[in-house]
């Protein structure tokens, strides 16, 4: 039990004093995670939204097979763009394994089922009532989209959360994709994987207290943009 | 109703393409110093874990100043994975047998020797099992038989990951006289625990176990003293020849996996080699453990069983692709 009041001590420490290395990882975690979320939000929404006001044979199957994938391990899509990637991979003339940018593939490819998916029920949720009333009024079918989508902003974004929150926490495509690789690759959770195995448990400790309150930070911030 | 509609099109039009921008930028920067020249060098957890190649690290790019050293830690085993698909620039290992399967099968140029050390084989202070000042195989016969007749007292906690520790201690067992896959990795052996982790990890559970286990020396000492005195663990079985542990180093060959960085492999590699190299890997860890963690190949050939070609000379492989 020492260790996890000793990880908020330490963790507090980190934080005020700004330790160079750890103010390094966090903001690369952050960039990483932040510029998958982006991606993924840009190709997932849309996507999504075409499945939902789109209707053709296999959706439910199309539907299930996508809500299925959100339980995929991180390691399983670590290894599957690793093998992607590597020299010996269809894409490996692109010398992306072991960098940043092969990881924000990486954490692009394994939110894109939950992104996709949960942008379906945020725009079911609203979908039929409004799709009835905005054609009554004349509306054309793009109208109706875009105020379906509107009214259904408040879940998107929880959507956008719920896949930053994933691609930030997670470890499996991190490690194989990035390699830990200290000052180009290391983020917080492979930082956190590391130390742990290493026994400085406190340091462990105090940087998944770093990573919650960065999640805390990004939750408050989008929430207040969509309270506005 | 519908000029807001339409309003709301341009919005969200002018607010995806901000998003899109931000994106290409947020990718644009990370790209930026793809630039700098990196070596990829896939390593043993043990080399990494002890510190000693953040120093070196430092070192090299201070000598070469447009490299980047990329150090990726994982076991012996993966690294030679990583070798096998090209997905390395110099590998730093410690299985004999693997590396001169890897450089025969034509995916690395030369193997170097450029560290020793030992393997330590660690257990509780009672030691119930009876090794201590055994060498290495008695120490495993006698794991071996009282752990077979007892369980509950004796237990041996085994890598089991593919790693050069791993490979160790199966050569261990078999020159004790077992086969390790028919009679001391099978389900039924309550004693032999599989970690499937890296040598932290494994000496963690071990430690919680009271249990036997075959570790590096220097992620030993480097442990013991981050685990701040909650360790029990003692060495019990240390420096005999049978616990010898040899790193080599082995540059990537570009003619079977072109576009590696082999230049810099090579001069890695020789810096490694070099008087300064060879001073820095030996005299690692005084300040820090009182004692040092490894010791350099150069002028220890004959005790490692190293051949006076391979043995801390530079190496002038040549980088021609195929």
């Amino acid at each position: 039990m020492d260790e996890i009041s000793a990880g908020f001590i330490r963790a507090i420490q980190l934080i005020i004093t700004l330790n160079p290395e750890v103010v390094e990882i966090t903001v690369r975690s952050l960039s990483i995670s932040l510029t998958s979320v982006l991606i993924a939000s840009l190709v997932d929404i849309p996507i999504g939204g075409l499945i939902e006001f789109h209707d053709f044979r296999g959706k439910r199957a199309l539907i299930n097979l996508i809500q299925t994938f959100y339980s995929i391990p991180t390691v399983t899509v670590g290894l599957l763009v690793y093998l992607l990637l590597s020299r010996s991979g269809p894409l490996g003339g692109m010398g992306l394994l072991f960098s940043p940018a092969g990881m924000v593939i990486g954490q692009t490819v394994l939110i894109t089922p939950i992104m996709i998916g949960l942008t379906i029920s945020a725009l079911r949720g609203v979908s039929v009532q409004i799709e009835e009333t905005a054609l009554s009024m004349g509306a054309t079918n793009l109208q109706v989209i875009f105020t379906i989508m509107k009214e259904a902003r408040v879940a998107v974004v929880a959507t956008v959360l719920l896949g930053f929150g994933r691609a930030l926490s997670e470890v499996g495509v991190a490690m194989m994709i990035g390699g830990n690789i200290r000052g180009y690759t290391r983020v917080l959770t492979t930082a956190i994987s590391l130390e742990t195995s290493m026994g400085d448990l406190d340091l462990a400790m105090a940087l998944g207290i770093i990573l919650i309150s960065i999640s805390l930070v990004v939750n408050l911030a989008l929430n207040r943009v969509q309270g506005r | 109703m519908f000029n807001l509609v339409i309003e709301m099109e341009r919005k969200l039009l002018k607010i995806s393409v901000l998003i899109l921008m931000l994106a290409m930028i947020c990718i644009a920067t990370q790209a930026a110093d793809s630039n700098n020249s990196r070596l990829k060098l896939v390593t043993t957890t043990s080399l990494h874990d002890t510190g000693l190649l953040d120093v070196i690290k430092q070192k090299f790019e201070e000598k070469y100043n447009n490299v980047s050293l990329d150090v990726i830690s994982v076991g012996t085993g993966i690294a030679i994975q990583y070798g096998e698909r090209g997905d390395a620039d110099v590998l730093l290992i410690h299985d004999k047998t693997r590396e001169v399967k890897f450089v025969k099968d034509g995916h690395g140029l030369e193997r170097r020797c450029v560290a020793y050390n030992y393997f330590n084989i660690v257990g509780p202070k009672d030691d119930p099992a009876g090794i201590k000042g055994l060498n290495a195989t008695a120490a495993f016969k006698n794991i071996f038989q009282k752990g077979k007749a007892d369980p509950t007292k004796v237990t041996f906690v085994s890598r089991g990951d593919g790693s050069g520790t791993h490979s160790k201690e199966q050569t261990l067992w078999k020159a004790a006289g077992y086969n390790y896959s028919n009679q001391v990795n099978t389900s039924v052996n309550r004693w032999y625990l599989e970690a499937g982790s890296g040598m932290g990890a494994t000496l963690t559970m071990t430690n919680e176990k009271s249990a036997y286990t075959l570790t590096d020396t220097s992620t030993f000492m480097a442990y013991n003293s981050t685990y701040k005195g909650n360790f029990t663990l003692v060495p019990l079985v240390e420096s005999t020849i049978d616990l010898l542990n040899v790193y080599t180093a082995i540059a990537e060959n570009p003619k079977k996996h072109p576009g590696v960085n082999c230049e810099m492999a090579n001069k890695f590699i020789n810096f490694l080699v070099s008087e300064e190299g060879q001073k820095l890997v030996g005299g690692y860890g005084m300040d820090k453990f009182g004692k040092a963690l490894f010791f350099p190949a150069k002028g220890n050939c004959t005790l490692i069983g190293c051949s006076s070609g391979e043995c801390a000379v530079p190496t002038n492989a040549s980088c021609a692709a195929a």
